[in-house]
């Protein structure tokens, strides 16, 4: 090893606690990108590898019935590969263990050999076996949450009748690697499963013989999407049809594709921050490692050293700290990663969805800490390579300074000398101090976006689960009933009263843009469900025209006072203006409301209701639940307080990783700022503060002169955390927002609170133990020795 | 004989250096009067400088005792031997130690700020005739003019005791000069016990009292019958 090597060996030795908070920091950028680009990589991977092998379809339809003669037709559409019909139906279910009825949506599969399209993946079990009528396969998802396995039977109302389905085996679907139901954002496994039928077993039950009321159909190379589903559109429409759409609409696939979307982002720009926080503490170190080592700077030059390997010698600590910071960020990384793969095994259901970080992403994620520390030691670098050698060695001469912006305006009479001392130190040196509190505003800003996310759900909740649907059971019948239907419900048990409403499932076209949805008819009670915009006022719904989700004006590019067409997928398929008389901001989905009358009269029908809202009495909810669950007209049943226990689980488990990371990281940085400034500081001012222990000042006083910077630094930073994080929650909630969901910018005070308390206790521990070192002033070497 | 000050007895300091040990002073006896002027000279390694450090509270002896006027300094704590230092003792380094980011004025009523009967620090600083230099930072002064400024920011607080380790050290021969007439001026107008360390011998012409110290030990303490004035002093 030679001397150089020995002496730069010693150097970290003797700086180690300066190295570790630099390699903490930078293990948490490596640790980030390797977790989020690496989630992005395998989830993105498992998605292809997934949709290939089992076959997914590129364009969807569902229709009311059409003759299995129409499948040529189908066939014949150009740029048609290969086509899937099916019977799909919707069924109440009794699931052992579960007091409220669930929903179950049974597909037929053919009897024998695998599907063409939306090929099942077989988990557990077996396949079912032709002629065995009562053989069901069932998703993962909702067999795990209930505990199901092969052998166990669950009941359901089929074609009116109780029956008992078999379990024989688990399966999962491409079409359902998310599997929600309707128009919901996070699943129920518990409440919602899909299960796979053979269709000569099904089709009998549901009058389906002969015919099928859902397609799928793979694209040749080359084929138009909007050709064939236009084609499909008008091939259908006879038939019921609901309106093809592409993956793009596919619900399933949309949510994973938006996650991966996300994952992309969030993977570049929160290693970003870490890595630029690495930078800055590099560019601090070394910069102050470089001058108090000038004389021996000098030395090397005068010896003959170039300035290449003097410069080299000096870089070492960077690449020292990137060496530590992957050693700990990768393993950290590739852990953190695991444990968020499953996380996201239990959202997204894949055959296989393994973390696998590739060689080349961990090999790019050291590369760009390397260069990032190289910037950060780029200045410091430039300076030891434009220093002469007899000037090196020659003591520097003393710090300039200045009376402070406040000073010159004739403020000093009300600032004591120390704290002088303090704001003329920043003022020293502007950029540094800006720096040192933007990165402390960064690690705020990060605590802010990350206890964010419980107050956007905290706030849908209320919005949705309070505000809007008030209801404690929803029913949907499985046809269309008179309003009578009503008074029959709320002879039910336990029903106190009920509120009726109608869906009908439409697309909304205006100008050349439309879009599909199911308009939702409210009563005029709309007591037990309200429209609730997301600043929690209750919308009005006139007596005539729509009121649309703000989102889904913008699609359509349509405001109040607008006419658009209605085109109705369902029933006499009327076609009919309607005018739009509101907008409201909400935040999930893309909904579309009518007064209930409005839209009988609109469908040219009487009094009709799809279902009802139900407020129930408690203590005779469980008599309701298990009459529903028998109820052959009732097809699906939503308990308000089940999917609020479920959606709230669902979030926490889903938050709690990446929550608990972002605090840990969050302190690394404010934790690496505090104590290397604080540390700088010492170093530049230790004979300054020694001579002031020897004429008697305290350690206490000298230590708040020295940590007083610091203090204001945090001081500072903090206020403007709260803005940065402000602003990335606002920039999350622009770069999020979907056509499924929009996050409401909602930051309580105890997340302000919280991210300030998380910063200031985190700058206080690193300031404690710097504190200490004040202990080690040696105050007598002061009086002989010159800075 | 006029009440004694400081009272050194038998003060005995060893440090341990690595596995050698180094005696710095060997059973020094002294005593200090009120309001004289006291050089102590010696060669580099004499042990003067560890002296000084224990009058100043900075250090304790290993045997011995050191009182000031009844204050036990050798049984003292830590915290006693700052509030000791706080309220009598003033410190001139050889290299003036200012707080760069304070003026002249800001660097005298910094020591001003904690203490309990403290002189007006305009004052001190026209005593050390830097009257027209209050609003000066360190960086933009001369060294003489810096020392001048260390020396009003030790009177400042009105010590019993002025301890100055080489204070002409790191100064040219008339600056130098300078900076003793100021401490020879606020000896004479304050009353201040001065203590001055260098191996100058000319500088021991002004003192009271020439105290020479050789391998740890006091070898000779000379009175001076008459002083000189600083300005008549040349080396």
């Amino acid at each position: 090893m030679t001397a150089l090597n020995k002496k730069l060996l010693r150097d970290l030795w003797r700086m180690r606690g300066q190295l570790i908070t630099v390699a903490l920091v930078v293990a948490c950028g490596i640790a980030t990108y390797v977790t989020m680009r690496g989630s992005y990589e395998s989830i993105a991977k498992a998605q292809r590898e997934y949709y290939a092998k089992y076959r997914f379809a590129d364009v969807f339809a569902s229709l009311k019935r059409a003759p299995n003669s129409l499948e040529v037709s189908i066939r014949a559409i150009p740029g048609v590969s290969s086509v899937q019909t099916r019977i799909v139906v919707e069924v109440t279910l009794d699931v052992p263990g579960l007091q409220e009825p669930a929903l179950g949506r049974i597909l037929s599969i053919p009897e024998r050999g695998s599907p063409a399209l939306n090929d099942l993946c077989l988990r557990r079990g077996r396949s079912i076996e032709p002629g065995r009528r009562d053989e069901v396969l069932v998703s993962e998802a909702f067999a795990n949450a209930n505990h199901l396995d092969a052998g166990a039977t669950i009941g359901a109302v089929i074609n009116g009748r109780w029956e008992p389905l078999r379990i024989v085996g688990i399966a999962l679907s491409p079409e359902y690697v998310y599997e929600i139901r309707g128009a919901e954002v996070f699943p129920d496994n518990r409440r919602f499963g899909v299960f796979w039928m053979s269709r000569e077993a099904l089709a009998p039950a549901f009058n389906m013989e002969g015919g099928f009321n859902d397609l799928s159909v793979s694209l040749s190379p080359g084929g138009s999407e909007a050709e064939v589903i236009s084609r499909l559109d008008n091939l259908l429409e006879p038939y019921g049809g609901l309106g093809a759409y592409g993956r793009a609409d596919q619900v399933s696939n949309r949510f994973l594709s938006d996650e991966i979307v996300q994952d992309r982002i969030t993977g570049i720009f929160i290693p970003a921050i870490f890595l630029a926080v690495a930078a800055f503490l590099i560019h601090v170190v070394l910069s102050r490692l470089v001058h108090t080592q000038r004389t021996a700077i000098g030395l090397l030059k005068a010896f003959g050293f170039s300035d290449m390997s003097v410069g080299l010698h000096y870089l070492g600590f960077a690449l020292a700290a990137v060496v530590l910071g992957a050693l700990l960020g990768v393993p950290l990384g590739i852990w953190l990663g695991r444990g968020l793969s499953r996380v996201y095994q239990d959202f997204f259901r894949f055959p296989e969805l393994r973390f696998a970080p590739t060689l080349n992403m961990i090999v790019s994620a050291v590369a760009i800490s390397g260069g990032a520390a190289c910037f950060g030691a780029l200045s410091a670098l430039r300076s030891v390579a434009a220093l002469p050698p007899a000037e090196a060695m020659r003591p520097e001469a003393p710090a300039r300074f200045r009376p402070g912006f406040a000073e010159r305006l004739g403020f000093q009479r009300f600032v004591s000398l120390s704290a002088r001392m303090i704001l003329r130190n920043i003022e020293r040196r502007p950029w540094k101090a800006m720096l040192s509190i933007l990165g402390l505003a960064f690690a705020g800003a990060i605590l802010i976006v990350g206890f964010y996310f419980y107050d956007a759900i905290e706030y849908l909740v209320r919005v949705e689960f309070q505000r809007a649907a008030r209801e404690d059971v929803g029913i949907t019948f499985n046809e269309p009933q008179e309003s009578s239907a009503r008074y029959s419900v709320e002879k039910l048990p336990g029903v106190l009263r009920s509120e009726p409403f109608r869906v009908v499932a439409a697309r909304l076209r205006f100008e050349h843009r439309s879009h599909r949805v199911g308009i939702q008819g409210l009563s005029e009670e709309r007591d037990l469900r309200r429209i609730v915009d997301q600043n929690l006022r209750v919308i009005d719904l006139p007596p005539e025209g729509i009121v649309l989700s703000t989102s889904l004006a913008q699609i359509l590019g349509v405001s109040p006072g607008d006419t658009l067409t209605v085109e109705v997928l369902e029933g006499q398929r009327p076609v009919r203006p309607v005018v739009v008389t509101g907008t409201v901001e909400d935040l999930i989905g893309t909904s579309a409301y009518m007064d209930i009358h409005a839209l009988n009269r609109l469908m040219r029908e009487g009094e009709t209701i799809s279902g009802a809202f139900l407020e129930v009495d408690s203590l005779v909810a469980a008599r309701l639940y298990s009459f529903l669950k028998r109820t052959p007209a009732v097809s699906g049943v939503n308990v308000r307080e089940a999917m609020l226990q479920s959606f709230r689980d669902t979030v926490a488990q889903s938050l709690g990783i990446s929550t608990g990371a972002l605090i840990a990281f969050a302190c690394v940085i404010a934790f690496g700022i505090v104590y290397n400034g604080a540390l700088i500081a010492l170093s530049e001012r230790a004979h300054e503060l020694a001579s002031l222990r020897v004429l008697g000042f305290t350690r206490t006083e000298i230590g708040w002169m020295l940590l007083g910077e610091q203090a204001i630094l945090a001081g500072v930073s903090i206020p403007l955390g709260f803005l940065l994080g402000y602003g990335i929650c606002a920039l999350l909630v622009y770069a999020m927002q979907s056509e499924l969901y929009r996050m409401p910018l909602i930051v309580t005070t105890r997340t302000y609170a919280f991210a300030c308390i998380t910063v200031t206790l985190a700058s206080v521990i690193s300031g404690l133990l710097i504190a200490q070192k004040l202990r080690k002033l040696d105050l007598v070497a002061v009086l002989k020795a010159r800075e | 004989m006029p009440d004694t000050v400081f009272h050194v007895r038998k003060v005995s300091k060893v440090y341990r250096m690595g596995e050698v040990e180094v005696h710095a002073l060997r059973n020094v006896d002294l005593e200090l009067f009120p309001g004289e002027f006291v050089v102590l000279l010696g060669p580099s390694g004499s042990g003067k400088s560890t002296l000084l450090n224990i009058l100043g509270g900075l250090d304790v002896p290993t045997s011995g005792e050191v009182f000031y006027l009844d204050h036990n300094l050798t049984a003292a704590g830590p915290a006693e031997l700052t509030r000791y230092r706080r309220e009598h003792v003033g410190f001139v380094f050889q290299f003036y130690n200012l707080i760069p980011s304070l003026t002249a004025y800001e660097n005298t009523a910094l020591v001003t700020e904690i203490a309990e009967n403290p002189l007006d620090p305009r004052e001190c600083l026209r005593l050390v005739g830097l009257e027209e230099r209050l609003n000066h930072f360190p960086a933009q002064m001369s060294g003489g003019e810096q020392q001048r400024v260390a020396i009003a920011r030790a009177i400042a607080k009105r010590p019993e005791v002025l301890l100055c380790d080489e204070p002409t050290g790191a100064l040219d021969y008339p600056t130098g000069k300078l900076v003793l007439e100021v401490l020879e001026r606020v000896n004479r107008e304050l009353g201040t016990i001065t203590v001055i360390i260098t191996h100058n011998v000319v500088i021991a012409e002004m003192a009271d009292r020439v105290i020479r110290i050789s391998s740890g030990e006091i070898i000779d303490i000379h009175k001076n019958e008459k002083k000189t004035a600083p300005s008549e002093m040349t080396w």
